[in-house]
């Protein structure tokens, strides 16, 4: 209730600001309706919001396994987490621009230099999460499974992978926010296509309505995804603490 | 911690550890069990094979049914065994719980359940009963009785408890001083399971009798 209160308090915060700045500055809720309206009949919306939710996914799930492989390695080993230390330090203080543009000028402007770059930008977060819940592993559990001379396909799966899951639910979703955020950078500097591209083009015939349009549209979808996807999965690891309760 | 522990058990044997607790019989079952590297010695085994072991803490996967929780440390035993298992111990009708559901005795329980279902050629019991209120511990020591007869396992059980010992062991090792060793060596008469109040009473005040004074003039 206080929600959806708060949400209209936002469209009228939006309507009278409309009002006050203009339409050119900022354009009404009615306005950008029609700007999305027209977008998605012309199949340019379905085009642009495919392209870049496939490079979301992508990108995505490359720093998602390689995070979790590098994140349990530099958590368990000692040696890895010497080597891998400073080498996070750099990454995860280089701003995403820099990577972008990098990648851009060492790839070329192509696909997979757009999917590595936003991948990079992702890893070293979803490294140093993992890390944290590889440390945080239980050692009683270790020796348990030690003892009974578990095969490590078991140890992983059965044993590591369960508490892993709040750690790796926690990095899928501070994960999923900035990646898509990234690849509308990664798309506005060099990609002939997706939301990030539309954005560009509507910043330069300063097309306010275009640019909420598309902006409004895919925050909904990555919501959407958030809710149907990413908050089921976590409902589905901690199924036995729910039976608990 | 620990220093001259010499034995050596034939198979079928269940051999009983007492000592105070902080003697160092649960470093002595780690380095048994192999977790514990850092001693000097040597074990021997004529049949080395796997290993049975109930820790302190019931250490099962809360993330996994009970029934799970014995599978994965046992993949290859048979429905008709840990049917068997459950039945003895009086789990049938929790396999399906998560161990967050269960008391602490029933997931000692799970945890004994595991232990047996490997087949261990050396079974390792690590204070089972500990913090369980006496008549639930005097029914887990039945049915532990119970299994360790029937499938013939040598076994070696770490205690404070001399009820424990006197119950379940054919020989008892009392442990003490610092650092600790054997100090005597006893054979307990009887069946077990079937000794009467008597003997374990007789063989408490013996035991009691052999440890003070040791304990006293340990170095």
């Amino acid at each position: 209730m206080l929600r959806l209160l708060s949400l209209a308090l936002f469209v009228g915060v939006w309507l009278i600001g409309a009002k006050l700045a203009g339409g050119q500055m900022l354009p009404s809720p009615g306005a950008v309706l029609t700007a999305i309206v027209t977008e998605a009949r012309s199949g340019t919306l379905f085009v642009a919001l495919g392209a870049t939710l496939v490079r979301v996914v992508l990108s995505f799930s490359l720093a998602m396994v390689a995070g979790t492989a590098l994140g349990l390695l530099m958590g368990r080993a000692p040696w890895a987490d010497a080597i891998g230390d400073p080498w996070l330090v750099v990454t995860l203080n280089l701003p995403a621009l820099v990577i972008i543009v990098l990648a851009y000028v060492w790839g070329g402007l192509t696909e997979s230099a757009a999917i590595a770059a936003v991948a990079i930008n992702k890893l070293p977060n979803t490294i140093v999460t993992v890390r944290e819940g590889a440390r945080s592993l239980d050692p009683t559990l270790d020796e348990m499974a030690q003892v009974f001379a578990m095969s490590r396909g078991v140890v992983f799966r059965d044993v590591i992978l369960p508490q892993l899951y709040p750690y790796l639910a926690a990095a899928a979703r501070s994960g999923l926010s900035l990646v898509w955020k990234i690849v509308l950078v990664a798309e506005l500097l060099g990609r002939p296509n997706g939301v990030g591209f539309e954005i560009g083009t509507a910043f330069q015939l300063f097309d306010v309505a275009r640019i909420l349009a598309y902006a409004l549209v895919f925050v909904a979808v990555m919501l959407l995804i958030e809710t149907a996807l990413v908050q089921p999965l976590e409902r589905r690891a901690s199924r036995w603490r729910v039976r608990v309760a | 911690m620990l220093c001259d522990i010499a034995f050596t058990l034939a198979a079928g044997d269940v051999a009983a550890f007492v000592g105070p607790s902080g003697c160092g019989k649960t470093t002595m079952l780690r380095i048994l069990a192999g977790l514990d590297r850092a001693f000097e010695g040597a074990i021997n085994g004529a049949a080395p094979g796997r290993i049975g072991m109930v820790f302190q803490e019931p250490r099962l996967l809360p993330w996994r049914t009970a029934e799970a929780n014995v599978r994965l440390a046992a993949p290859g035993a048979s429905e008709t065994k840990l049917a068997e298992l459950f039945s003895i111990l009086e789990l049938a009708p929790y396999r399906t719980h998560y161990p967050g559901e269960l008391s602490l005795g029933l997931a000692r329980r799970v945890a004994l359940a595991r232990a047996f279902a490997v087949d261990p050629a050396l079974l390792i019991l690590d204070e089972p009963f500990v913090s369980l209120d006496q008549a639930l511990a005097a029914r887990l020591r039945a049915e532990l009785a119970t299994l360790v007869d029937r499938r013939h396992v040598t076994t070696i059980l770490v205690t404070h408890d001399v009820e424990d010992a006197v119950w379940l062991a054919d020989r008892i090792f009392l442990l003490a001083g610092r650092p600790a060793g054997i100090v005597a060596e006893l054979t307990v008469p009887g069946r077990r399971g079937e000794r009467s109040a008597a003997q374990i009473a007789t063989m408490r005040q013996k035991i009691a009798a052999l440890a003070a004074p040791r304990v006293a003039v340990a170095p």
